[in-house]
């Protein structure tokens, strides 16, 4: 039986041989163009996951399909663009008992906003990111009464970035987009 | 829609009034404070540094590097084990196994049809790095460098071996994926092959349910059927499969003689072991040539044939897209109206439709137009793939060794130890190798 000496060869070059030499090259080949095409219009940072607040519709799915257990997802604040109003509707329970921050009278079902007294009349609400699970429910509450300064981001540092973002393919309302990692969010601003 | 109270608007007009021009459209004119409060900024927390990206990429490149080495130069089982713990643990558990090869084809695809998105370099050398190291030397990515075998090869005990017909049928699911990953990508609907990975899940120790589930299923069979999600499912290994069938370099049981002992028969787990041609007897040419001359005529029928398939089963192929599915269920509700609870996501979804309808309902349809095509090139792919299997199955076997079939060997190394010549070289004791495949289990397989 013939045993050949090494790598496997039967004949010098058979003719698999010969077809093998040629599919790699072909394949080399295509991969470099492949990787070329894609080199001429590549960008070095990427792309991350992040929620226009403009298409948000505070449906709650950011709550439950992140595939992290506490979503990544989290309510923000744009101070400059809070009434910073004793009575907040983002913060208050429809019609509470007291303007009191005892958690019956929240809206926010993990008492993640916290309400602090400025001066007279103004109270500060900022969010504690440990508490807050993403549902939307106070930023529905403050944009149906207030100056929508509460909004929902992805938290990249939270985020695992994930090839395909587990809540964006269930957002009613297209709000999620890839944008570039160098400016990861999409903050809201005070009206001009 | 915004909805506002009539005190707001009230609120609104007298803000107007009053000259608060620049902050017209907020209700409540943000306070001008006096006690001197500091008004605090919306933090950004940034995402992962690029220079860690790159460490990624680095990583990548250095552990196919010593992979290759180990099966080339040591031939070292040993070697392998410890690299492939070291990759669970960087890209596994650290890594949390994004952004990975295997999902990486769908960022091209997408890349290359959605001038929007232009397919970072990570990425790329994410795609590319192991394909070119499985043209020159085989997969080696799988042998210690990806996550998912790796986690799958350490709960393998006892391993049964899977009656050919099957292994050859299964070993086509990889290609359907492959080609439903691409085609889902390049129409924009989303990664189906990052959406059911078992074993993401259970890097990152949360998931769905289902997922969960999926993973540890896959985890226990494989205490069996070594590597089942790598040899029937994984859609990147469907790539390196064909790369590695024409690489420069082969993984062979010993780089020495083959004696034909038959000692290594059983020695691989993945039935990936192909038996030499059968001395003396070679097949009778003129049969075998009409067969291939058959086959050959096949082809273009099941290229003809997945294609029709794939374009009719387009309408259900493309209610994965949200688009699609949001005007579908629109329709639905035109005739049959279900009502849905306030806030609800399907509520919400049909209230921005209701805005206008018709450009949800035109994108829809351009849509389904792309999924048509999609569908039968997807359909005509796997018809060519299922051509060529038959041909090379057809194909005269022209090894005088033992050898693994190239294609489906992950170059674990586990063969090499259970060749006598091989122990011989290495100056290890040749002891009559107990063959890892018990009696009763080679008993159910022959
Ligand atoms: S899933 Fe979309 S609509 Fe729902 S809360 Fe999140 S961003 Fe808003
Ligand atoms: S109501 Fe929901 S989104 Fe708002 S702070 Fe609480 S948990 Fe976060
Ligand atoms: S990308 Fe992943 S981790 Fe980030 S928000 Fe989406 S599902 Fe959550
Ligand atoms: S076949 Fe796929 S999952 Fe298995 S080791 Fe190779 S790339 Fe990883």
């Amino acid at each position: 039986m013939p045993n050949p000496p090494k790598s496997g060869q039967v004949n010098p070059v058979s003719r698999r041989q010969f077809f093998r030499n040629g599919a790699r090259v072909a394949a080399m080949t295509g991969l470099g163009a492949l990787t070329g095409v894609l080199a001429t219009r590549g960008t070095a940072a990427g792309w991350v996951w992040q929620i226009d607040p403009a298409k948000c519709l505070r449906c709650g799915n950011c709550a439950t399909h992140c595939v992290l257990e506490q979503s990544a997802v989290k309510c923000v604040q744009a101070y400059a663009q809070c009434g910073y109003c004793q009575l907040c509707t983002g913060f208050f329970a429809p019609e509470p008992n007291e303007l009191t921050t005892a958690a019956e009278n929240q809206l926010c079902p993990t008492s993640a906003i916290q309400r602090t007294f400025v001066e007279d009349p103004y109270y500060q609400y900022s969010i504690d990111e440990n508490l807050c699970i993403g549902c939307g429910k106070c930023v529905e509450g403050c944009l149906r009464f207030g100056n929508g300064s509460f909004f929902l981001q992805i938290r990249h540092d939270r985020c695992l970035h994930c090839n395909e973002c587990a809540i964006a393919r269930v957002c009613p309302g297209e709000a999620f987009r890839r944008v570039p990692a160098q400016s990861p969010y999409l903050l809201k601003s005070v009206a001009k | 829609m915004r909805r506002i109270s009539k005190f707001g608007w009230l609120g609104g007009l007298l803000l107007l009034l009053l000259g608060g021009v620049a902050r017209a459209q907020l209700l409540f004119p943000p306070p001008e404070f006096e006690s001197g409060y500091r008004m605090p900024v919306t933090t950004t927390p940034p995402g992962r540094a690029l220079w860690l990206q790159y460490l990624d990429v680095g990583v990548l490149a250095a552990c196919l590097a010593v992979a290759v080495w180990l099966i080339y130069r040591p031939r070292s089982r040993r070697g392998i084990f410890w690299l492939s713990l070291f990759s669970l643990a960087y890209f596994g558990f650290y890594r949390k196994g994004c952004i990975c090869p295997i999902g990486s084809p769908q960022n091209i695809a997408y890349g290359l049809l959605h001038p929007s998105y232009s397919v970072p370099v990570t990425v790329v050398a994410f795609f590319a790095l192991p394909l070119i190291v499985a043209l020159f030397f085989g997969r080696a990515f799988c042998a210690g460098v990806c996550p998912q075998g790796a986690l799958q090869d350490f709960f393998l005990i006892k391993p049964i071996k899977v009656p050919a017909f099957l292994e050859h049928g299964l070993g086509l699911i990889p290609y359907l994926f492959l080609g439903a990953g691409i085609a889902y990508a390049a129409t924009g609907t989303g990664f189906v092959i990052c959406r059911y990975d078992p074993f993401v899940p259970i890097f990152r120790l949360s998931g769905s349910f289902f997922l969960l589930a999926a993973g540890v299923s896959f985890l226990l069979i494989g205490m069996f059927v070594g590597r089942p999600y790598c040899r029937f499912l994984c859609p990147y290994g469907a790539l390196l499969k064909l790369g590695s069938l024409v690489s420069r370099w082969r993984v062979r049981v010993t780089p020495e003689t083959c004696t034909q002992c038959r000692l290594c028969e059983h020695s691989c787990p993945f039935g990936a072991l192909r038996e030499p041609a059968p001395p003396g007897a070679p097949a009778p040419i003129p049969g075998e040539r009409r067969t291939l001359g058959w086959l050959l005529v096949l082809l273009p029928v099941l290229i003809i044939a997945g294609a029709l398939a794939g374009r009719a089963l387009s309408p259900v192929a493309a209610r994965l897209h949200p688009t699609v599915a949001l005007a579908e269920l629109y329709a639905r509700q035109q005739q049959h109206p279900v009502v849905y609870g306030v806030m609800t996501p399907e509520a919400l979804a049909l209230a921005r439709m209701a805005e206008q309808p018709g450009t949800v309902l035109e994108a829809a349809a351009d849509l389904r137009g792309r999924f048509r095509l999609a569908t039968a090139i997807f359909g005509a792919w796997f018809g060519l793939v299922v051509g060529i299997k038959l041909i090379l199955l057809s194909l005269r076997v022209s090894r005088t060794d033992f050898e693994p079939d190239p294609g489906a060997c992950f170059a674990c190394a586990r063969c090499f130890s259970s060749c006598p010549s091989e122990r011989v070289r290495r100056g290890l004791p040749v002891v009559t190798v107990q063959p890892p495949v018990p009696a009763a289990a080679s008993a159910l397989a022959k």
